[in-house]
């Protein structure tokens, strides 16, 4: 059989139909026993034998035999789970996550787990306990984070597409970084059951791939309620249908803001670019002003660490994961924690439980969660003019290995363009719109909430007029 | 007369009690049922706080929680709202506490009960829903333990938390309100007061207007009457002395019956409380009414109701509605056919008497019989029959057992291996009251016999009266009715 590498979806199971779930499934894990990237953490002992068994069934779900990877902070029974930290080293989680149920359900075989930022605490996936990943485009810079793994494989043509998680960027990042598609949908949507916390009120589940086509198809599988998570919302959204070549009479707003100090010329020009040639196939934009979110990043920040300081209070050595020896039990809680946290972690649990400390709760946290609903009121009433709104995914393209880990703050500013988005709940998807140097630039479509359908359209219809998307990283070609 | 609360005593509550009686936890599906099981067999993922496991709000404990509002007369909130507590310990897998912060779902309600003075009002500030920790379990005693092990089988269980206002004047009025208390919950049928670990308290008390002291923890509420009679106890010794309260929370050591000192205010913890991301509100408006409408009759209208209906004294309504089993026991007797006002003598003063005696506790009632626990050594035993109190009413004021009689049937009803009817008992025992001429012969037999005695009585020795009843009795074997052989012995003495 032909390579599956960079096959879409389509293609994998016209591929699968033609030879097997078994073959295919074969080749990817060839792929990946060659790869470069360190984006897996875990490769799937039972792969092989699960696309075995699609092909004997004769499975007839809709990712039948098609491999997929999975963020290591997405539980798959039997597999271990570690988020990218020591702290959970030897974790197995005994149950699987909802989207993990519904990937089974439908046919999908699941290759692996994917390397991440700690606890999903970065953009570069270079605080992770297994060692940075690599940007297929230039093996010296990183692919983004905190789902770099997950961008990675899919870039270098290591898995057909992979499952994220975004709190404040950490799919549209490395999708962007990586010259792929991401989306963070809107919050509800997918139920995060299985899913690690970081950051409970901002984040969702995502999935990455080499098209948007690809992504529809995959959140027609994960989509949808489940009673297992309170803050899932029972609506139907038709993803697939709405990827239509056709965006005629589409309002566009472009939000001045997110075109801010510090922003490359390359990836500002890619931008306007992008959006004047919607204009070209028969869309309109205007500019739309969102005065609050120059705060956004800080009031993010406070929110994220702070609900972080308190999810991460679980691992303390008693139940699971890594423990250190200690004389009593609060010697080895703490012993536990100062070993098996990496600094970003332990950064963000101090930062989180300083703004939730009695004394500066009102004046971090109550102040971050009022800045929330300032930037929710700015997105409605843009969104209220306008059909989609438009702007870099992010300011700049892939930076170095090592260049920005030691300036935390710098690395917290990169998230400027989309931790807004969840702040307000709203979907947003990323993709390819250009390069500079060599580097992808991406695209970033922001809709209504449980609005997917315009922005999976409106970046339809952009990748199918544009040709981006279809460059792949010499590098691992 | 009124209560001058001469030390300016305050006492407020905090009572935990867990809602044992609803089949599932507060956040998962794991069974409530768990006191008889193996540790650790009634977890999953959500109650064990694994890594992405989410909590979904158990309705039936909110609704436990509106039902308790309601029956303190409190105000319930339109909505539901969880914050989380943050602390570390091993017996909390998550390392915070998912509870209600500032917007509990019941607030300003009010107990009234038998006050120093009558009738008082204790305000109820807040209930609040929360989930239960686990349970650690020390390999020997606390001081030279080994090792700890954890019991998650407790983890996620419902509890409410009521806070009361600082409204009892003694100890004897807080034991009076938890009392009372216990019962209306238990006639809400929320909660089973005899399981393990179904009620704990912390009391909070200041002398002469002072700084408050809280002693948490305690398990019984005899416990908590003892921990304030002590802690008031020092604290006035305190002040005596000369000295000063500081605010400090102290633990009741329930063996030596004295309060020690565990924390001052400075070392207080912040719990860094924050709103539960992973619920939603649920709104409970809209619930209410409905749930007024299955309110059970409390026990203050159920007390008024028996007085009216049944046309027994207020002593004995009150005793009877102290336990809704008991109420419901003692209606069944009466709805048997029983006679209302004999049928709550015999229960409330001879049958509870003899069940207190046992350290019994009434713990069942499934429509026919009582079912008891044994306070000491926590086990269920024998078991009191609707059809027996009524056969043994019956048997009383037909006239063909003595009061005597009874009482012994229904301590061979509590005492006895194999199920007997009283009627069985009495033909076994030989208690039959004895035939009018039985007792005759035992009167004249008894005179004659026991000159003496019958001397001393006429001579003016009114005790000898007494022991010429017992010699009766002995002849008859007690069952001639006492009070009518001492009428024939003064007859037949004194013509």
């Amino acid at each position: 059989m032909a390579e599956a590498k960079w096959m879409s979806v389509a293609q994998v199971k016209e591929q699968i139909r033609e030879s097997s779930a078994e073959e295919v499934t074969a080749s990817y894990l060839e792929v990946i026993g060659k790869s470069k990237l360190n984006g897996y953490v875990a490769v799937s002992e039972k792969a092989v034998e699960q696309a075995k068994e699609i092909d004997s069934k004769g499975h007839k779900g809709p990712l039948a035999g098609v491999p997929i990877a999975i963020k290591d902070n997405i539980s798959v029974k039997g597999m271990q789970n570690c988020c990218g930290s020591k702290i959970l080293e030897g974790y197995v989680p005994p149950f699987n996550a909802h989207v993990i149920e519904k990937l089974q359900a439908a046919g999908a075989v699941i290759l692996g787990k994917t390397n991440m930022d700690e606890f999903a605490m970065g953009s570069s996936t270079e605080t992770s306990h297994y060692g940075p990943t690599l940007n297929p485009w230039d093996l010296e810079r990183v692919p983004g984070g905190s789902s770099g793994g997950s961008a990675a494989v899919v870039a270098g043509g290591e898995a057909p597409f992979a499952l994220g998680s975004d709190t404040g960027g950490s799919v549209r990042c490395p999708a962007a970084f990586c010259g792929i598609v991401g989306l963070k949908p809107t919050y509800g949507s997918i139920s995060r059951y299985g899913v690690v916390a970081y950051a409970n009120s901002l984040e969702q589940v995502g999935p990455l791939a080499n098209n948007v086509s690809d992504i529809a198809a995959l959140m027609d599988v994960i989509g949808g309620y489940d009673n297992r998570d309170s803050t899932s919302i029972d609506r139907k959204i038709a993803y697939q249908e709405a990827l239509k070549d056709d965006i005629k009479g589409l309002k566009i707003g472009i939000p001045k803001e997110f075109f801010g100090e510090g922003i490359n010329p390359d990836v500002e020009k890619a931008v306007w670019d992008s959006i004047h040639r919607c204009e070209d196939l028969g869309a309109s934009w205007e500019e739309v002003s969102m005065p609050n979110i120059p705060y956004a990043l800080a009031s993010y920040y406070i929110i994220a660490m702070s609900e972080a300081s308190s999810n991460l209070a679980r691992f303390d050595g008693t139940r699971y994961g890594y423990r250190e020896k200690g004389e009593n039990w609060h010697s080895m809680i703490s012993k536990t924690r100062a070993e098996g946290f990496g600094v970003e972690a332990k950064r963000r649990i101090f930062l989180g439980t300083y703004a939730l400390s009695a004394g500066y709760h009102d004046k971090y946290y109550l102040k971050a969660l009022k800045v929330r609903t300032l930037v929710k009121q700015d997105f409605d009433k843009a969104l209220s003019k306008a059909d989609v709104l438009m702007a870099p995914t992010m300011p700049n393209p892939a930076f170095k290995i090592g260049e920005k880990i030691e300036d935390p703050l710098t690395l917290y500013l990169s998230d400027v363009n989309t931790c807004p988005i969840n702040l307000a709940g709203v979907p947003s998807i990323s993709v390819p719109c250009g390069f500079t140097d060599g580097l992808p630039i991406g695209l970033q479509v922001i809709g209504k909430p449980f609005d997917e359908a315009s922005i999976l359209q409106a970046a339809y219809a952009f990748e199918q007029n544009t040709d981006h998307h279809t460059r792949r990283p010499p590098e691992v070609a | 007369m009124v209560y001058e609360n001469p030390d300016g005593v305050k006492i407020g509550l905090e009572i935990h009690v867990q809602l044992n009686k609803l089949n599932t936890k507060m956040f998962c599906g794991c069974s409530t049922d768990y006191h008889d099981a193996e540790p650790n067999t009634h977890t999953c993922p959500v109650c064990l706080g694994l890594p992405g496991a989410l909590p979904v709000l158990n309705r039936e404990v909110v609704k436990a929680a509106i039902k308790v509002g309601l029956a303190l007369e409190g105000e319930i909130a339109e909505e539901t709202q969880f914050h989380r507590k943050n602390y570390f310990y091993p017996d909390l897998p998550r390392g915070f506490q998912t509870t209600q912060y500032d917007y509990p779902i019941v607030s300003n309600g009010k107990v009234v009960i038998e006050g120093e003075d009558g009738e008082h009002e204790v305000g109820i500030w807040r209930a609040h829903m929360e989930d239960d920790p686990g349970k650690l379990v020390h390999i020997g005693s606390i001081e030279k333990s080994k090792g700890v092990l954890i019991d998650y089988n407790r983890s996620g269980m419902p509890l409410i938390e009521t806070v009361t206002a600082p409204d009892m004047r003694s100890p004897k009025e807080a034991r009076r309100f938890l009392d009372k208390f216990r019962n209306i919950l238990e006639y809400l049928d929320v909660f089973d007061g005899n399981l393990e670990g179904a009620m704990r308290m912390d009391a909070n008390v200041s002398v002469y207007g002072g700084t408050r002291v809280e002693v948490k923890n305690i398990s019984s509420h005899k416990g908590v009457e003892k921990a304030l009679l002590y802690e008031i106890m020092r604290q006035k010794n305190v002040i005596r002395r000369g000295g000063e309260i500081t605010q400090e929370t102290r633990h009741f050591d329930e063996a030596r019956g004295v309060t020690i000192g565990m924390r001052t205010k400075e070392e207080a913890e912040d719990y860094r409380y924050f709103r539960e991301p992973d619920l939603m509100p649920m709104r409970v408006s809209d619930w209410i009414p409905g749930i007024k409408e299955t309110l059970p009759e409390l026990p203050d209208a159920k007390r008024a109701r028996f007085i009216e209906q049944y046309g027994i004294t207020d002593m004995h309504a009150k005793s009877l509605t102290s336990k809704i089993m008991l109420a419901d026991f003692y209606e069944g007797v009466c709805k048997a056919g029983a006679d209302p006002k004999q049928a709550a003598t015999w229960i409330a003063d001879v049958l509870l008497g003899e069940l207190n005696y046992r350290d019994l506790v009434i713990a069942s009632y499934d429509g026919n019989a009582i079912g008891c626990f044994n306070d000491k050594d926590h086990s269920i035993t024998n078991s009191a029959r609707v059809t027996d109190m009524v056969e043994l009413v019956a048997l009383f004021t037909d006239g063909k057992i003595s009061d005597r009689a009874a009482v012994e049937v229904i301590r061979s009803i509590l005492d006895g291996e194999e199920e007997k009817t009283p009627t069985e008992i009495v033909e076994e025992k030989g208690l039959f009251k004895a035939e009018d001429d039985l007792v005759t012969k035992a009167v004249s037999e008894a005179i004659a016999e026991n000159e003496a005695a019958v001397q001393d009585y006429l001579g003016g020795a009114e005790k000898s009266l007494n022991f010429l009843v017992g010699q009766v009795m002995k002849k008859t074997k007690g069952t001639a009715d006492a009070k009518t052989a001492r009428e024939m012995l003064v007859k037949e003495l004194k013509g």
